[in-house]
């Protein structure tokens, strides 16, 4: 899994519009290394041979329309002008196999059982800590650790019920974990409006393709929040979604949910806790809140219990928490399990506590506490990818291969500074898939984020949302950072 | 109902049927120009713009038919201009847009961006019509729409009685600077150059076809003060906009079976019986100006109540409820 770059490879194509489609070392998603589309991909593959490239241009175009219309837009921070932007879609979906799903799903329902359990043992007996499986410090140490969730119950012991896992493909074409989100993963509504967009632009091939559906999102996250529900509120739970407000970059999203699942969508200006129950204000008065799906960070939720300064949150939220009088979805403190330094613990974690091999693997790890390690990484900072632990975004990254020496001097000072900061990995070759670009086809680098939700049940909808680097050659697709996203199909056997 | 929402919902109704108020009368403004004798032009834009409430631009270009177009029309930084009007409309629906249709907020939202991206010089000089007919046609269609597309239950109410009590407010300063300018004596006689001034006031209104079907085309500024003041049919009559206000109060209060809509009543009734049974004779011969003075001032009042019934209430006794 090293960052060798395998000859290159006779293949070419000369029929358009893939005449700027090349294969290099990296897994294709279309095509087979001798050239041919892949079984799933075959139907497509036929459809873009027919189609003018002025009609996928036009295509194009009217994707985009809808999408600005609709007013499906991230926040650039920091821009006066033009601060909001759509979310570059790119129109030809991303295709798996059902075998390729069912094992996806099989290991993510694993991992996150398995986490699940962590953090209840984490912020309870520590028993994982006692014997050594993962160290006491690491956790101590990490920034997200909350002491203040010590002992606390959480309802059914369900710290992380909302998650979105970036999974890799691997050169050989299985699936790798690359990175846990456990505290407020974002990027659902882009699954489910890339499907509205698809369903509308592709028609035909879309119907012909039997792709499974992603459409009960909205009433699974709503069930899986219904669980989370204090007992004797149960009944009839009044569940809202507390955002940061208009400004937050995934203030979309949050709408988008909040009328996806038929909830309040509430700022922390609309709360307010009296006697330990938290109430929001309506015009006919106070209403009793019993789940908050909570889109504010741990830091931000109540100036009383974390960060004074925030005038986002709500004072005495976490005391009603604390109370067990209102639930949130996630839970607080769940950072700790998706710290990068920890995640290097995650495949021990899974045989620890279910006693199973980890169905999905780890992506190498180098903890760069460690001294070994440490030097081994810094004389390869060109070869590797540095990572801040507890940041997400892709922000605090250092890619070797594409990184000025400039900059890996800064990095190694950072290293050096604070080595629990930071850890490295391997610079992956992530799979490429085709994408739609000036009028050809070409392949770029892509990864997948499904999103699973654990309640009553784990449910996870086929697919997820594959988010794309649009530039060429490059590694990086958060959205934050140039990246795009399109639509991801699981099919039917 | 979110106190916050029913708020957005209110304001994006008030600034859109601002926003169609000021298309109109500029639209209409523009017309009458072309029939009326340049030197006189300075003072109708002056008072076009008290008739919006907007200030004047402060380079004092009043006499400057473009400037005067660009400032009440495309000005960002004149908060009362249609762009800007559209822009907060839109803005408000934006922190509320899981409660509304999103046919609702994808009309508003590309409303919004087209009218951001208009190019005034070049509106001005091909068809500064088109584009205000296509700002009014735009807050006709988000009417239609939300009529056929919302739930008509709380929310709605609220939209509704944004709309009607700024419709009402405008259209009594309206009728005020447009009284306080023509009709200054009681045995004021409409003259050949008035004329038009008068056709101008009841377009404005969207409302000279209608009077001439109920009138005849006889304009006198009677007929006209009761028409815009009194008539319960015209869409664009104080009287008219009452009536819906009260009715979506009553429909407001009916969803929410809700308590504490005392002083709300109160204020709506006393207004909407004065204009039931007030003759026009009694108004005027009592003095107009003061008459729609008061009208705004009660505008005003029912605004306040209905914030401190819904919205802006103090948390303490919210609790002891």
């Amino acid at each position: 899994m090293t960052a060798v770059s395998s000859p290159p490879n006779p293949v070419t194509f000369t029929t358009p519009p893939f005449t700027q489609y090349q294969l290099d070392g990296a897994y294709d998603e279309l095509f087979e290394d001798n050239g041919l589309p892949r079984g799933q991909y075959q139907a497509l593959y036929n459809r873009l041979l027919e189609l003018p490239p002025e009609e996928l241009h036009r295509r194009q175009q009217a994707a985009d329309v809808s999408f600005l219309h609709q007013g499906i837009t991230f926040t650039v921070y920091g821009r006066e002008e033009g601060t909001e932007r759509i979310f570059p879609y790119d129109l030809l979906p991303r295709i798996l196999t059902n075998a390729e799903w069912k094992t996806v799903e099989k290991g993510l329902t694993q991992r996150i059982t398995a986490l699940n359990k962590f953090l209840r043992d984490v912020y309870h007996d520590g028993q994982i800590l006692a014997d050594g499986v993962v160290p006491k410090d690491l956790v101590y140490s990490c920034k997200h650790y909350r002491r203040e969730m010590r002992g606390i119950q959480v309802p059914r012991d369900i710290y992380v019920s909302v998650v979105g896992t970036d999974l890799v493909r691997l050169d050989d074409g299985s699936f790798a974990v690359l990175e846990d989100n456990l505290r407020v993963p974002s990027g659902v509504s882009y699954m489910l409006a890339n499907r509205q967009v698809m369903k509308r632009v592709f028609p035909h091939l879309f119907g012909n393709y039997g792709v499974r559906s992603i459409d009960h999102y909205g009433q699974a996250i709503l069930s899986t929040l219904r669980s989370l529900a204090p007992v004797n509120r149960s009944a009839d739970p009044t569940i809202v979604l507390l955002t940061p407000g208009v400004y937050n970059s995934a203030y979309f999203e949050h709408t988008f949910l909040a009328q996806l699942m038929g909830i309040e969508l509430v700022e922390g200006r609309d709360l307010l806790v009296h006697n330990n129950v938290v109430y929001m204000r309506t015009t006919a008065g106070l209403r009793q809140v019993d789940v908050i799906y909570r889109r504010i960070d741990d830091d931000f939720i109540d100036p009383l219990a974390f960060r004074p300064d925030s005038i986002l949150g709500v004072p005495g939220l976490f005391n009603a928490y604390r109370a067990g009088n209102v639930a949130l979805g996630n839970a607080i403190g769940t950072g700790v399990a998706d710290d990068k330094a920890i995640y290097a613990y995650v495949p021990a974690i899974i045989r620890y506590y279910l006693n199973e091999d980890p169905i999905l693997p780890n992506v190498e790890t180098y903890l760069l506490d460690d001294k070994a390690q440490r030097n081994y990484v810094i004389d390869r900072l060109d070869q590797l990818v540095v990572k801040a632990v507890g940041e997400s975004g892709g922000y605090g990254m250092l890619i070797g291969p594409h990184s000025t020496a400039a900059e890996r001097e800064k990095f190694k000072e950072l290293i050096q500074a604070n080595p629990r900061n930071y850890i490295a990995q391997p610079t992956l070759n992530l799979s490429r898939a085709p994408c739609f670009i000036n009028g050809q086809v070409e392949a770029r680098h892509v990864d997948l984020r499904p999103y699973i939700l654990y309640g009553k049940r784990v449910t996870i909808v086929p697919g997820g949302l594959t988010r794309v680097a649009l530039k060429r050659g490059s590694l990086v697709v958060n959205s934050s950072q140039g990246g795009g996203s399109k639509d991801t199909w699981v099919l039917y056997e | 109902m979110l106190s916050r929402v029913a708020d957005s919902l209110y304001w994006m109704s008030r600034y859109l049927e601002r926003a169609e108020n000021a298309a109109r009368l500029i639209d209409v403004h523009l017309n009458l120009r072309l029939d009326q004798s340049p030197k006189l032009s300075g003072s109708r834009w002056v008072r076009l713009a008290a008739s919006l409430q907007t200030p004047l631009p402060s380079t004092g270009d009043h006499n400057d038919d473009f400037k005067m177009v660009d400032w009440l029309t495309f000005d960002f930084s004149n908060t009362n201009s249609i762009v800007s009007c559209i822009g907060a409309a839109r803005e408000n629906a934006r922190h509320v847009r899981e409660q509304i249709s999103s046919e609702m907020w994808e009309h508003l939202n590309q409303l919004h961006l087209s009218v951001k991206q208009a190019d005034s010089e070049v509106i001005w000089l091909s068809q500064p019509h088109q584009f205000l007919q296509s700002v009014k046609d735009g807050a006709y269609f988000f009417q239609g729409i939300t009529d056929s597309t919302m739930n008509h239950g709380e929310g709605w109410h609220f939209i509704q009685i944004g709309r009607y009590i700024e419709r009402a407010r405008l259209i009594a300063c309206l009728l005020d600077i447009h009284f306080t300018t023509f009709h200054q004596k009681p045995d004021y006689v409409i003259g050949s150059d008035d004329y038009l001034e008068w056709v101008g006031l009841l377009q404005g209104c969207a409302a000279f076809e209608s009077y001439r079907k109920v009138y005849t085309a006889d304009v006198t500024p009677i007929r006209v003060a009761e028409f815009l003041l009194l008539n319960t049919e015209l869409p664009h009559s104080v009287c008219f906009a009452i009536d819906r206000l009260q009715d979506a109060l009553n429909g407001y209060a009916e969803a929410t079976e809700t308590r504490k809509v005392g002083r709300v009543y109160r204020t709506l009734g006393r207004l909407r019986a004065a204009l039931d049974f007030d003759q026009i004779d009694e108004i005027i011969a009592g003095g107009l100006h003061n008459y729609l003075l008061d009208l705004q001032e009660q505008c005003a009042q029912i605004h306040e109540a209905l914030y401190k019934m819904c919205i802006d209430y103090p948390i303490e006794t919210a609790l002891t409820a």
